[in-house]
């Protein structure tokens, strides 16, 4: 069930990379090199007039708190209407599919948080002298955060409308746009929810790592929870760290109840399948709001107006450009302009790449990048595996047990949108108190947030696990070992990798925080490339930002090709219940 | 209008005509396809149901949708009085077998769809559209979404929503074969009650169906479409008064020719088989070799030692037309029946297979797989001539799809693979997808 919603770009596309790939994955780091290059004059933007020191007040944490959340929902709005234009794009035009998709699978494998740096340096450029720039810097690294995986299940529910549905939309003579409004994007709708879901979970992650960031001599402190830790943790005050937390578990609590609940709730109206599902997600939210009339009719006031907008026939959206496409003529020139438009796109990439790897870079640095890829990599597979050993038995268990399971579910799922890096301190102060190794202890640190999403789906899995298997396997004594490794693991194991390989993703971004934690003026560091693009940043060394940015993304796209991919297309083919 | 009026008499009655309709299948390669429907001609007159019945294959759903405007045919006309049908037109409405309802939309908002997005100001809409579904029977249910409905319930919103736009035409693609027995029956009364009483907007039905007993019962013309390519095979007149009675002698007649006439072979089906494709492009359906034996085992028991009449057959079985005849005629291909004039017959050696025990019939079906499906002979030569004995799916897949479409030659492969497994020719290993001549022995 939840494993058809998940939008990863790489499961779909071969795992030898073919010329799309390539073009895509040279622009995208053709642009990193750009904007470095464009940003390295400015290598000290103005700071804002009003960054006056933060004050550690508790009075003032829910104001952080609401600044901190309003960040969250201008990145989420700008992710959804992203999300509507690029799939669009991708899913009607032939043309856009072919270089949008592969440049969806190089951007949803950068590692973003290292990119942080340029852009905060680009968007102060951008308004200099206001808190405008380092806000937009801000929403900005959120959306990365969150975009991708929303536009390609976007994409994915429009290639995949049902024939029946788009027959009768056309016998209807329905419009472009009103078949958008009452076809497409319904259809897209829970797949779209889901992902929003997933993406608002990683997103707060990303919200506390951008509001307080140093590049070389500039520290940007935007008020919010994340420049409050920051405070924090330069001033060595646990309580105020304390303080961050309990602030955090209540907004993400509020934001639970009062957003997501109702939302899974609506998008379930949308499933197409024709019986009734046992699952009914419950929210007491949207029940106040469906039983109180007064509020119905406040809100039926935008209902409606969002209704009658989407039956307008505005028949020039979309209805003149198929008309211009028809012919064969123009359809042979139109792809001569394109493909020279992308040629020369590509072109320019590889010129630009070509030319920051002979002036800025040693085949030495690359090689002592790739070394230091390993090892983080090591450190992800290593912790995605022991997360799985000490949850995957556990969620199981609880999973079984349905009432149990209905409690343990948002848990989890509260847990996985938990910022684990607001306590990351903690960690931090343990390790300096018994002088622990780096190395091993701050690797923990890497799945404390994603292990989550393989307890959640496991949990899920194991709750669906139908029930007459689990009589038969009762009834032939079927026990022990023999049932886990026949019975119960083929069962979940869809679920469990929609779960690892979500929290694989995460974990890779988490550890170029993870590698490099300061507590005050001490500094605690762990051998990796997390570490390294960490430091790079602290000194405003953009090349090597790039470069180990850039080895990065290479690493995460060919292990999401040779390792998930194959075992997704295992877990679909082979032990898909139903 | 004018037009309709300057052409000769009868065609004033006359509301549709699809002229050498031609339609081919698209191939994985850039060649064409096979060809769906082969100059296929059809007149619709007012006041009359019009049957297409055919087995699946035959293009019926093909030629309904360039009928509904919905395809592009490859060559020929349809002509909806008088002018040409290039795109959807607002007096041909369709019923889909599938429902296709709008799980998102309740039952009132479904039936409004067609009317708002033309425009129909939303009073009328509404007013229509309660109407509509006064009229089909959903009253009461107009608040309720298509997953709280029964199946027959959910048919009803179809039915209402094509109605609601006040069609000339009514296009209905086996409208009832998604539905249990008992409903199917309850909604063709009501319909054809409805339509003997003239209380609905419709000049005219064009129905398809692969359903015998349902096209006698509703249709005032039947026509028979022949598969491979779809052509048309016969037109047979239906006289009979509604409400018509299943066990009338008229009525039963009548099916036993339609199924002695879906029966007769044509000179080129003589010369090279039922089958699509020639050689190693022959495209198969998948059929169980259990549902093989078994209906083998039936044939050769009593009541019909051996020589069985097809539409009884079909009633003993409870199989009809469209589960029926694919396996038959796969049969007929393996050389274990012989179908002629609505009868079917066992072979020798189906007769031998009938009463053989598992290991004999294995080694019975394993001569005739390997000498009558070329596919699997070509599996099982790649595989000997191999030093390893192993062979990739995907390097017969891609041979395959030379000659029919990616579905196609999936369900081909797979049931080649399955056959081959039963007869055991040959091995296959999901995981690795690979053919061998392995575990065999």
């Amino acid at each position: 069930m939840l494993s058809r919603f998940v939008a990863f770009t790489s499961l779909g596309r071969k795992a030898l990379p073919n010329q799309w790939d390539i073009i895509a994955l040279a622009i995208v780091l053709a642009i990193f090199v750009a904007v470095a290059q464009g940003t390295h004059g400015v290598t000290a933007p103005l700071p804002p007039p009003d960054s006056s020191p933060m004050e550690l007040d508790y009075w003032q944490l829910p104001y952080y708190g609401l600044r901190t959340t309003l960040r969250m929902f201008a990145a989420i709005a700008a992710s959804l209407l992203f999300t509507l234009i690029y799939a669009t794009l991708a899913a009607k035009s032939r043309r856009a599919e072919q270089i949008l998709i592969p440049l969806l699978d190089v951007l949803q494998s950068v590692p973003i948080l290292g990119f942080l740096s340029f852009t905060v340096t680009f968007f102060l450029g951008l308004f200099p002298g206001s808190t405008l720039g380092a806000e937009c810097a801000a929403i900005f690294a959120i959306f990365t955060s969150q975009a991708w995986n929303m536009a390609f299940s976007f994409y994915q529910s429009l290639r995949t409308v049902p024939k029946d549905l788009e027959e009768v939309a056309t016998g209807f003579g329905l419009s472009p746009w009103q078949r958008f409004w009452q076809l497409e994007a319904p259809f897209a709708m829970p797949g779209l929810v889901y992902n929003t879901m997933m993406s608002m979970s990683g997103g707060w992650f990303f919200v506390v790592a951008s509001e307080a960031i140093s590049v070389g001599d500039t520290t940007v402190k935007l008020p919010g929870i994340g420049s409050w830790l920051a405070v924090a943790i330069d001033n060595k005050n646990v309580p105020a760290v304390v303080g961050a937390v309990v602030a955090m578990l209540v907004i993400i609590f509020l934001y639970d109840q009062i957003l997501f609940r109702p939302l899974v709730v609506f998008s379930q109206k949308f499933r197409v399948e024709l019986t009734k599902s046992q699952f009914q997600e419950k929210s007491w939210i949207r029940d106040v709001f469906v039983r109180a009339t007064a509020l119905r009719r406040l809100m039926s006031i935008p209902g409606r107006t969002i209704k009658a907008i989407g039956l307008l026939r505005l028949d020039w959206v979309g209805e003149p450009m198929r008309r211009a496409w028809g012919g064969r003529k123009l359809v042979i020139l139109a792809d001569i302009v394109w493909y020279a438009i992308l040629a020369a796109l590509a072109v320019w990439s590889v010129w630009k790449l070509a030319g920051f790897v002979s002036t800025e870079l040693s085949w030495a640095d690359v090689g002592e990048t790739a070394l230091l890829t390993i090892i983080t990599m090591v450190r992800v597979v290593a912790l995605i595996a022991l997360a799985t050993l000490f949850w995957v038995p556990i969620s199981v268990w609880i999973g079984l047990r349905p009432a149990l399971a209905e409690k343990a579910q948002p848990l989890a799922q509260f847990l996985a949108a938990f910022p684990a890096n607001v306590v990351f301190p903690v960690v931090v102060i343990l390790i300096l108190k018994w002088s622990l190794n780096p190395n091993i202890w701050l690797s923990f640190l890497i799945v404390f947030g994603t292990q989550w999403y393989i307890v959640f789906n496991v949990i899920a899995g194991a709750a669906a696990f139908p029930n007459d298997l689990k009589e038969a396997s009762a009834n032939f004594g079927v026990k022990g070992w023999t049932w886990w490794r026949n019975v119960i693991l083929p069962g979940i194991f869809p679920y469990y990798v929609t779960g690892a390989l979500t929290a694989s993703g995460g974990s890779w971004n988490a550890a170029i925080v993870a590698e490099y934690v300061k507590w005050g003026d001490d500094k605690v560091e762990a051998h990796g490339i997390g570490a390294y693009i960490a430091k790079a940043t602290a000194a405003g060394d953009f090349p090597r930002i790039v470069l180990g940015v850039a080895v990065m993304s290479i690493f995460v796209i060919a292990f999401n090709r040779l390792f998930w991919r194959p075992l997704f297309g295992f877990a679909e083919r082979r032990l898909r219940l139903m | 209008m004018l037009d309709t009026q300057t052409k000769p008499e009868p065609d004033t009655k006359t509301l549709l005509e699809v002229q050498n309709v031609c339609q081919s299948y698209s191939t994985g390669t850039d060649a064409p396809g096979s060809l769906v429907l082969d100059h296929v001609s059809l007149r619709l007159d007012q006041n009359e149901i019009v049957g297409l019945l055919g087995r699946s294959g035959c293009g019926k759903s093909s030629l309904l949708r360039i009928v509904a405007g919905l395809a592009l045919p490859a060559a020929g006309d349809v002509n909806y009085r008088g002018v040409k049908v290039e795109g959807p037109v607002s007096s041909i409405a369709m019923v889909f077998q599938s429902f296709a309802l709008f799980p998102w939309l309740s039952v009132l908002e479904n039936v409004e769809l067609g009317l708002k997005a033309r425009k129909v100001p939303p009073p009328e809409a509404r007013k229509r559209a309660l109407a509509a579904i006064d009229l089909i029977g959903l009253d009461g249910f107009e608040s309720a979404y298509p997953k709280e409905l029964s199946g027959g319930m959910r048919q009803r919103v179809g039915f209402a929503r094509a109605l609601v736009v006040q069609p000339d035409i009514l296009l209905m693609d086996e409208p009832f074969s998604a539905l249990d027995v008992l409903t199917a029956e309850t909604l063709r009364t009501d319909l054809l009650d409805l339509w003997v009483e003239g209380r609905m907007p419709i000049k005219s039905i064009l129905m398809v169906t692969h359903n015998i007993e349902e096209a006698v019962l509703m249709c005032d013309r039947i026509v028979i479409l022949s598969s491979n390519p779809g052509r048309i095979a016969a037109e047979i007149k239906v006289n009979l008064p509604h409400p018509r009675n299943r066990l009338d002698p008229a009525f039963r007649h009548l099916v036993d020719q339609i199924y002695a006439t879906m029966t007769q072979r044509t000179e080129t089906e003589k010369s090279r088989g039922k089958f699509p494709g020639m050689g190693v492009g022959m495209v198969l359906t998948r059929i169980s070799t259990n549902t093989f034996a078994g209906m083998m085992e039936e044939i050769a028991g009593e009541p019909y030692s051996g020589k069985a009449d097809i539409p009884a057959l079909a009633e003993s079985l409870h199989m009809e037309v469209d589960d029926l005849f694919p396996v038959a005629e796969t049969l007929q291909l393996l050389r274990f029946v012989e179908i002629a004039e609505g009868d079917i017959a066992l072979t020798v050696v189906g007769k031998r297979f009938a009463e053989a025990d598992t290991d004999t019939r294995k080694s019975i079906f394993r001569d005739h797989l390997l000498t009558y499906v070329p596919i699997a002979a070509r599996i099982k030569q790649v595989l000997d001539e191999r030093p390893s004995h192993k062979a990739p799916a995907a390097r017969f897949r891609e041979e395959l799809e030379d000659y029919m479409t990616e579905d196609q030659a999936t369900v081909t492969l797979t049931t080649v693979t399955n056959w081959g497994r039963y007869a055991e020719v040959f091995a296959y290993d999901e995981t690795s997808q690979v053919f061998s001549l392995e575990d065999l022995h």
